[in-house]
């Protein structure tokens, strides 16, 4: 069983334990800085690595060589001296630097004098018809169960969507014995040649050979079929079948009980945006980003974003990233210290990005749904409600909300977010940046009401409360 | 919909899904066991009473919420299993004193 | 855009949207200028109690118009679902406030007697009931409760789903919203008042200034005052549960949703960004401390917003002398008042003038002495 964290003040608290946290608390620990690691999963790697000490999928081919360099890093965390407390919720964070966390059903403020968020990426929406049905998940749900449970698909299958992890994941279940019946690529046609100009640094990137030789494994054993247009998940209160169109007019129903959907992932906005950190909308990736500084540093003074949630850059990138955030740290509160310039292979690391960020830019048809499609999975809006609202005067996504409830369920906006600025946007003729987004509170996570009732209670907070 | 591959070397952990006993791994998440376990595991929405399974498997999007030993609305996929742990099937909104 | 409006409503919140709502349903040609997607509004942060009891001491016609207020909501509900086919789930079986502890019963038996002892205050058979009385009516209060003070004309109401119907119908009345146009400067034009905006001037033969407490800077553009004084609360809202309570209280209501509502604060601090969680634990402890069953429940969101806030409490409904035309309205309940603004004085204002047996004692001269110490428009 976790325990809560041992003290109340720490040099470094670090939100996260994926490549850039873990690296993020090897280093800051290592130069002798009090550290404190909180992640919500039971093991450290985060999405990536995750499962990395506990995984049943020992053959080291099966998951491959990226997946276990993520050992060496958990281990340095581990053996840094930082403290680590798994399965804890940071439900808060404010512009003084206090955390709220909920470990065990408790709840507790740590206060840090640097803190740095690592809590990396989520799968994008992905709003077609039908994503709600049971059997439709992302791919990333197939891979956190293939990694920490050695789970693999052995019904009908389908994959669709676009982008490095879509054959990835395809080439893991199927070197683990499991069943795909077909690969819908989303990836628009028109996306190969707006990435040309981009190919340079992908080619000499390290993603280009081993992308090509995964597509090449996965297209041996499974049927491929590119240049989806239309896609939809078909079902009365299961999953049974998948209809989708091509470009060139191609149209088919398979039946099939698992759809795993995926075109791409996010940042995870949620803790940093509650924080009071500014975001600017990225054209090129398609989401919301932090305004950081060239060490990470975000808009509230002392809280540095690493890793995805700076931005996608990938496992590599995101260990880089959790470095150069980690040394910036040491530097502001060890002044004498010496801190390596990492801006090179930052570089190195980010090569190529660029291109995979245009060529798997999602389709408008895959971001904007129409009609009955769901919006929002928690309140269960869909996307002509959300028309609807614009129309009686919705100007933006806080509006909205107080018309149809969208984004005020659990996920907190995480899953309709995106969907609803982007839609918002296109109905209103205006930029998703001039749209906005929901403005966050804590808690980020939800809480036990019992937690919010044993925390510290002034004598003046209990006179704004009990006025007869 | 989901098997184990071969060569699963962890311990076995039984858990009771709405009074039957279904045997886990050490290390699954209350999510992918009931997944794994082939039963009809689809939860109902508090808002229409929609079948839903599991999304995300990552904490993020709230479809796996399961009555885990008595306590409502739990992230089942944020939560591992532990041997004899209680699961009901999340129907609809969470009831009074669960 | 340069149409003529018999109205502009400035101010497109509960308030500014039911007297809106109200001239349109009237055939008035109307337009509501409002802010865009951040701005503070109570209407998306309020409480949606419809309230009656406490409230008045120290002006009894505030009672009186409480309570009209009340009585008219069954008909502002039934003709927005005919207009809309939005429910609003009024419920008026009555509410409670609850106290904790012996001392907090006997402070509220205190209230309840000044209540009943004002002068030309109306019989809203405000009562005492010991905690056994109670808990025949809720049955799952806590050990802690003492009792609490009950009103049969209380009641709450899905303030989100009126806000929307009342947008909804005023669309069908023909109401133009124009929202991201704030109003920057009011002048009499001839016959008209001019209102500037960042995307244009509108003309209007009259104007209502319902724009919260920012009718402060508006009301002297035109001859009116409305003196201010906003306050912060913070409100906790918990995930879906199954019904349990069938009275909502002054600080715990479950919303038809399901969802349960724990409120709520008075504080000083006037940004309505930051959370002060000292508070949220104070009123968490006390919800579970009514409803212990409530201690289990996750809560999943938060928020902070500015009160919509007269200086004394009550009510200002104004008329300028000077600019004829022009009107101020401003109150803290605006969910509770909604029937009086939609039919009285949206009424009141295509006629142009106010009724004083109404609502003559909302005047905003009654600051002019600066007498008006803090009365009970809210607790």
């Amino acid at each position: 069983m976790s325990a809560a964290p041992k003290q109340d003040q720490y040099d470094v608290v670090v939100i996260g334990a994926g490549p850039a946290g873990l690296a993020a608390t090897a280093m800051t620990a290592e130069a002798g800085l009090s550290t404190l690691l909180l992640d919500e999963n039971a093991g450290p790697g985060g999405q990536v690595w995750r499962a990395i000490n506990s995984t049943p999928v020992k053959t080291e081919a099966l998951l491959g060589v990226d997946y276990w360099s993520g050992a060496e890093i958990a281990r340095a965390a581990r053996d840094s001296g930082a403290e680590i407390i798994h399965r804890a919720t940071v439900w808060s964070l404010d512009r003084d630097l206090e955390i709220g966390v909920s470990v065990g059903g408790g709840s507790a403020f740590v206060r840090a004098k640097r803190v740095i968020i690592a809590t990396g990426a989520q799968e994008r929406p992905f709003p077609i018809p039908g994503w709600t049905l049971p059997g439709v998940m992302t791919a990333g749900a197939a891979q956190t169960m293939l990694k920490s449970s050695g789970l693999v698909p052995d019904c009908p299958t389908v994959l669709a969507g676009q982008g490095p992890l879509l054959w990835l994941l395809a080439a893991q279940i199927l070197r683990l014995g499991g069943r795909i019946d077909r690969v819908l690529d989303t990836t628009p046609r028109a996306n190969y040649i707006a990435a040309l100009p981009h190919a340079f640094g992908f080619l000499t990137s390290p993603y280009f050979s081993k992308g090509l030789a995964m597509m090449r494994e996965v297209r041996a054993k499974v049927r491929v079929t590119s240049g989806v247009t239309e896609l939809a998940a078909e079902g009365d209160g299961t999953l049974s079948a998948i209809s989708y169109a091509t470009a060139s007019g191609k149209r088919e129903r398979l039946p099939a009980e698992l759809l795993l959907l995926h075109q791409g992932v996010v940042p995870n906005v949620n803790l940093a945006m509650a924080a009071g950190i500014e975001h600017r909308w990225n054209e090129r990736q398609l989401c919301w980003t932090p305004v950081l500084d060239a060490f990470g540093n975000s808009s509230v003074a002392g809280i540095a974003i690493a890793g995805d949630g700076a931005g996608i850059g990938g496992a590599q990138a995101a260990v880089v990233r959790g470095r150069r955030a980690a040394g910036d740290a040491i530097k502001a509160l060890r002044p004498q210290a010496k801190i390596v310039d990492l801006s090179a292979e930052l570089a190195r690391a980010e090569r190529g990005r660029a291109f995979l960020d245009v060529l798997f830019q999602p389709a408008r048809q895959f971001r904007i749904p129409q009609g009955d499609t769901i919006v929002c999975r928690c309140e269960e809006i869909t996307a002509k409600d959300v028309l609807d609202s614009v129309a009686i005067g919705a100007t933006g996504p806080n509006q909205l909300k107080a018309y149809r409830r969208t984004g005020m369920g659990p996920c907190q906006g995480r899953l309709c977010g995106l969907t609803v600025t982007e839609l918002m946007a296109e109905a209103r003729g205006k930029s998703p940046q001039e749209i906005g987004y929901y403005r966050l509170r804590a808690p980020v996570k939800p809480i036990m009401l019992s937690e919010l009732a044993s925390l510290p209670k002034s004598e003046e907070s209990i006179k704004a409360v009990v006025r007869g | 919909m989901f098997k184990r591959v071969d060569g699963d070397g962890r311990g076995s952990v039984t858990i009771h899904v709405e009074g039957q006993a279904i045997a886990a791994r050490e290390g699954d998440t209350v999510s992918a066991a009931l997944l794994a376990s082939g039963l009809d595991v689809r939860r109902a929405t508090a808002v229409s009473g929609a079948r839903r399974l599991p999304y995300c498997m990552m904490g993020v999007c709230f479809d796996c919420l399961v009555t885990i030993d008595g306590v409502g609305n739990r992230q089942g996929c944020l939560v591992p299993v532990a041997e004899g742990m209680q699961i009901e099937i999340q129907k609809g909104k969470r009831e009074i004193g669960k | 855009m340069m149409r003529d409006y018999d109205v502009a409503v400035v101010g497109g919140g509960l308030l500014g949207s039911a007297i809106a709502w109200g001239l349109g349903r009237l055939g008035q040609r109307v337009a509501v200028l409002d802010e865009g997607d951040i701005a503070k509004r109570a209407s998306r942060a309020n409480f949606a109690l419809v309230w009656v009891q406490s409230k008045g001491l120290g002006m009894p016609a505030y009672t009186g118009w409480t309570v009209r207020g009340a009585k008219a909501w069954p008909k502002l509900a039934e003709e927005l679902k005919a207009q809309t086919g939005l429910d609003v789930v009024l419920q008026q079986n009555g509410g409670f406030h609850l106290t904790l502890g012996e001392p907090e019963y006997e402070q509220r038996t205190q209230l309840v007697a000044r209540m009943h002892n004002q002068v030309g205050a109306a019989d809203y058979q405000m009562e005492m009931l010991p905690a056994a009385e109670v808990r025949k009516m809720l049955p799952l209060i806590g050990p802690e409760v003492s009792g609490g003070s009950f009103c049969p004309y209380d009641g709450h109401v899905n303030s989100l789903r009126t806000f929307r119907a009342l947008h909804v119908g005023m669309k069908q009345f023909g109401v133009d919203y124009l929202p991201e146009r704030a109003v920057g400067a009011i002048m009499r034009d001839g016959n008209e008042f001019k209102l500037t905006t960042a995307h244009g001037e509108i003309r209007a033969a009259k104007v209502v200034l319902a724009a919260g407490n920012a009718n402060q800077t508006l009301a002297p553009m035109v001859g009116l005052s409305a003196p201010m004084g906003p306050t912060r609360g913070q409100i906790v809202v918990t995930e879906r549960t199954m019904p349990f309570l069938p009275h909502p209280l002054t600080t715990i209501r479950q919303t038809d949703e399901g969802t349960v509502m724990i409120g709520d604060s008075k504080e000083d601090e006037l940004d309505d960004r930051v959370q002060n969680f000292s508070v949220n634990a104070v009123m968490a402890d006390r919800a579970q401390r009514t409803f212990p069953h409530l201690a289990r429940l996750n809560v999943v969101r938060s928020w902070t917003g500015i009160r919509v806030m007269p200086r004394d409490g009550f009510p200002i409904y104004e008329q300028s002398e000077t600019h004829p035309g022009a009107f101020v309205a401003c109150c803290h309940s605006g969910v509770t008042l909604a029937a009086n603004h939609a039919f009285e004085i949206a009424r009141m204002i295509q006629q142009g003038a106010l009724e004083p047996e109404l609502v003559g004692a909302f005047t905003a001269r009654r600051f002019d002495s600066e007498a008006g110490a803090g009365g009970s428009g809210y607790y």
